[in-house]
């Protein structure tokens, strides 16, 4: 059952093979052994979780269920839920109790799915190693010792070690990608725009996007055909008909175009990523696929680009926590302002007060120009480049990080080598392109490589046929770690 | 004050816009509910939440823009102005900064002269730009001890900003401009106006200069909710910089409130302590596009607007500037006048007369406004149509017209009932003259010896004879021929 697809474990639903009240207990039995040595979860309500799955039980009994009915869902605690608390692993909303459901929630909600708790993350999605969170690091499953990438460390953690059946992730530069890869599973970055983020904590409000992760490319694609949707309460929402996003999922690859960016492939990325990468773009050419070198001459501008314009938007996004209506206030202080600064640095981490100090310097007076407008021209530059290398190619290919888990604390100190662990992947979220993450195979100490597939607008249902015919005929996604009872 | 001096006034509007809901959630604008009972997730900022725009506030807005005469901005933005306060819940006012809707306009306004002798003019004031944004809440610093309440009932309710250039040269010019304006609000029906609501709030900037000089340092008075008001504070921190100048002193850029109870402005915060707002454009709102399909339609939707109403009233009508500036002072009275000469066709001038004289006095009298008035349209014209054929006299209209006001009724019943029908018959006015004259000889010896004045003295008394009910001119010409002919 824990190594079932989504598909499978709806079919075993749909025959009443199991219940989705047996499913979810399983599942957060397995939460309450593992979970004090992963931390993949702040937070579980289990008589919540088993009252929607008898809902769920109903609905199947009836003969009303959908596809995802009554399967456990592990949701990014950036995702307000109602009557959840919803922390976005931040001290400043420790007791935040959501009075209203996301879009996304409302997706799977409307799906039928049980919501199974809320996972571990950076403070709000602001890091790459899962280390930012006021609730303490999660463990990457495949070694106790190492992180499991950022900021959906706890969701990519609760995938991999089969403490939920799929999980739902954010991704403002590589939140879902990155810890994808490092954890072995799949995830999937929708084009902007394609589920609403309504509901959904803000950290780079133009970045952030809302995303399936899961063990393989089917299961992101019934994932995504639940979480994607037009929403009048998001304005840059995008208003397209529903598509099926697993319809091409047995295509055949012959014919397929893959580029590959030079820029991609230099001496930043660790030799056995790049061992694991090039063997996977051999499977594709005997997949049919055929190799074109392009160019993304301005990528290499990513990581400074987005290390202004995120922290903008971050600095003005994160004022609201203020605590005046809602979230953390200090016990004492003299005045107005004294209880602004007070409040604030005490709810705040370090890594979220270091955004937001930058994200004022550069839209401050005087910088404004030299900064923020200057990154917006080369963010335009960095799009200019990906729309013309899919002139040339169908997908984009190359590792999704520069290594695979490093250490707890290995680069706590060293806020730019941290970044740096997002330089495949932050082109993507500025160019508001779809992106996403397959295991491709397992490098030094025995721990996950991912490959990125990064998609033009809206070919999401051709990147998941894409992973999905790459797992048919590998094995990288069906590995679990061991020390985790499967 | 010393001539040597010249005044420099610039203003900044805040009007609400009459949307039923606020410029970006569906909570309820409407004034006057318990705290925080009009204020969503969206007004809260609680987290997560978004800002949709309200159509219907860019559609005010549009309108405003084409009643001015400025340019529409195809597409602008809204950006983020960041500071902290605990009434602005998201710690950013969505405004528009450097691309708002509405562009360079103007608005020609009609000044009432203040000396005795000066005759009222009419100025064109130049319009900077109006933009879109969302209003605060309120703190509340009454009934909290040593605590400040929060109401967010006011929070994202839509306002339009009108900024206008340093172009009024008076305190008269200015509350004429924020007149003009507030009249033109409600004319195109985008506010309600109301000032005490706070649905329409100037902020006035004031700086004074020797003629030809470049601008003065100008100190801005804020939040001014009435025209008296405005004219007090104008005339105080004119006075004010002046005499500071004058003692050899400088003015600092300031931010100043205006006492009415002690009919002083004093100093809020100096500029030094300005906050840097940090604009940038909101990423939660794509760029506000407007085409040209919602410009005709705001177009097509826009009543004929004073400043045109005033030029054909004095081309077509006849009517003095002064008359039309009444009678276009609010698009009730200039309504009140169209639908009355409906009634009355062609007595353009009678009809003007009576509603700027009898009915504007009336009306002040009560206290009350146009909207108010117990007498529809409909009857004055009734009215006036009576006093054109000659059924009453021009007295008789009056007493008409005040048992119309107080009891109500059509001018036919009531003259009917009152027996107010002016008598033409000549056979009876000569009678009376005939009473008259013979009852006074001696005074009609003096003015057959050459004292004219006296006319008026027999058309009085002929008048009181008919309990005022004599054709005026009937009776003058009967009076005239049998004093000077005594036939």
């Amino acid at each position: 059952m824990l190594n079932s697809s989504l598909a499978q474990l709806g079919a075993a639903l749909h025959a009443r093979k199991i219940s989705s009240v047996e499913l979810t207990q399983l599942y957060l039995d397995r939460i309450a052994a593992h979970n004090p040595s992963l931390n993949a979860y702040i937070t579980t309500n289990t008589e919540t979780s088993l009252a929607q799955a008898r809902q769920a039980d109903l609905l199947l009994a009836n003969g009303n269920a959908k596809p995802l009915t009554g399967i456990p869902i592990a949701q990014k605690d950036i995702f307000c839920a109602k009557g959840w608390r919803t922390t976005c692993g931040s001290k400043i909303l420790e007791n935040f109790i959501a009075p209203y459901d996301a879009h996304v929630i409302e997706q799977f909600n409307n799906a039928g799915a049980v919501n199974l708790g809320k996972t571990n993350m950076d403070e709000f999605a602001m890091g790459s190693s899962n280390e930012t969170s006021y609730f303490g690091p999660v463990n990457n499953p495949w070694d106790s010792g190492a992180v499991p990438g950022g900021s959906s460390g706890g969701a990519a953690c609760a995938v991999a070690a089969r403490l939920c059946a799929a999980a739902t992730g954010t991704d403002t530069g590589g939140s879902i990608r990155q810890p994808a890869a490092l954890c072995g599973i799949s995830g999937l970055k929708p084009t902007y725009g394609v589920c609403s983020r309504y509901g959904m904590i803000a950290f780079a409000s133009s970045l952030d996007q809302a995303g399936p992760m899961g063990r393989s490319a089917e299961d992101l694609a019934l994932l995504l055909n639940v979480m994607a949707g037009f929403d009048e309460r998001d304005s840059t929402s995008l208003q397209r008909a529903k598509e099926d996003y697993a319809r091409d999922l047995a295509r055949p690859l012959n014919g397929l175009r893959i580029g590959l960016p030079k820029e991609f492939f230099t001496e930043g990325m660790g030799s056995d990523v790049a061992k694991a990468v090039d063997a996977a773009i051999a499977e594709f050419k005997k997949l049919g696929a055929t190799i074109v070198d392009i160019s993304l001459p301005n990528s290499r501008l990513s990581v400074p680009v987005y290390y202004v314009l995120a922290p903008a938007e971050a600095s003005s996004n994160l004022s609201r926590f203020d605590g005046v209506r809602y979230g953390y206030r200090a016990q004492d202080y003299a005045d107005l302002a004294d209880m602004y600064e007070k409040s604030r640095a005490q709810g705040f981490g370090a890594e979220v007060k270091r955004r937001i100090m930058i994200g004022t310097y550069v839209l401050s007076h005087g910088y404004y120009d030299a900064y923020y407008l200057q990154a917006q021209k080369l963010r335009r530059l960095i799009a200019q480049d990906f729309a013309d290398a899919f002139k040339q190619c169908d997908v984009i290919m190359g590792p999704t990080s520069p290594s695979t888990a490093f250490k707890l604390g290995e680069k706590g100190d060293d806020p730019v080598q941290m970044y740096l662990s997002d330089i495949y992947t932050i082109a993507v979220n500025l160019a508001g392109l779809p992106g996403m993450s397959v295991p491709c195979g397992f490098g030094s100490g025995g721990l996950p490589v991912g490959l990125q597939i990064i998609g033009d607008y809206f070919a999401e249902a051709r990147m998941l046929n894409v992973a999905h015919q790459y797992q048919l005929s590998t094995d990288h996604h069906d590995r679990a770690p061991k020390n985790i009872g499967v | 004050m010393s001539m040597q001096w010249e005044i420099v006034i610039g203003l900044e509007v805040h009007t609400q816009l009459s949307t039923s809901s606020k410029i970006f959630s569906g909570a309820s604008t409407s004034f006057g509910a318990e705290p925080n009972t009009q204020a969503c997730a969206v007004d809260l900022a609680l987290p997560g939440v978004l800002p949709v725009l309200n159509r219907g506030a860019v559609e005010r807005a549009i309108k405003f823009g084409l009643a001015v005469g400025a340019a529409i901005a195809p597409r602008s933005v809204f950006a983020r102005k960041n500071y902290f306060y605990p009434d602005l819940p998201k710690g950013y006012q969505i405004s528009q900064f450097d691309l708002p809707v509405v562009g360079q306009g103007a608005l020609t306004i009609q000044v009432e002269a203040l000396s005795g002798n000066a005759k009222p003019y009419e100025k064109t004031v130049r319009i900077t730009r109006a933009h879109l944004e969302e209003d605060a809440g309120k703190s509340l610093h009454e009934d909290f001890h040593g605590m400040t309440g929060i109401d967010l009932n006011r929070a994202g309710t839509p306002l339009l900003e009108i900024v206008s250039e340093p172009d009024m040269r008076s305190a008269a010019e200015a509350v004429a401009y924020a007149k003009a304006l507030h009249s033109l609000v409600r004319w195109i029906g985008i506010c309600d106006g109301n000032m005490q609501e706070g649905s329409f709030r100037c902020d006035v900037n004031v700086s004074v200069r020797r003629p030809g000089e470049p601008l003065g340092t100008r100190r801005e008075i804020k939040n001014l909710n009435s025209f008296k008001f405005m004219q007090q504070a104008i005339d105080y921190e004119v006075q004010w910089q002046i005499d500071t100048l004058e003692n050899g002193g400088k003015i600092q850029q300031a931010t100043v409130l205006f006492d009415p109870g002690k009919g002083s402005t004093h100093a809020m915060r100096s500029k030094e302590e300005a906050h840097d707002y940090r604009y940038f454009p909101d990423p939660d709102l794509l760029p506000l596009d407007i085409t040209p399909a919602m410009l005709e339609q705001a177009r097509a939707s826009l009543p004929e607007l004073p400043q045109a109403k005033r030029a054909r009233y004095t081309s077509e009508y006849g009517l003095t500037l002064y008359d039309a500036g009444i009678l276009t002072a609010s698009r009730e009275i200039a309504d009140f006048f169209e639908a009355a000469l409906d009634e009355a066709p062609g007595q353009t001038r009678l009809c003007a007369n009576w509603i700027t004289g009898e009915v504007s006095a009336q009306l002040n009298r009560d206290g009350m406004e146009m909207v108010q008035c117990p007498i529809t349209p409909r009857q004055l014209g009734g009215l006036l149509k009576r006093i054109t054929d000659g059924t009453i006299s021009n007295s008789g209209a009056k007493e008409v017209f005040r048992i119309m006001w107080s009891e109500g009724g059509d001018a036919d019943a009531i003259i009917e009932a009152k027996g107010l029908k002016q008598v033409s018959d000549s056979g009876a006015i000569e009678r009376i003259v005939d009473e008259i004259i013979a009852a006074n000889t001696d005074k009609v010896a003096e003015y057959r010896g050459g004292k004219d004045k006296l006319f008026g003295f027999f058309v009085g008394l002929a008048m009181k004879a008919s309990k005022g009910k004599a054709n005026p001119a009937q009776l003058n010409e009967i009076l005239k021929r049998k004093l000077v002919d005594g036939k």
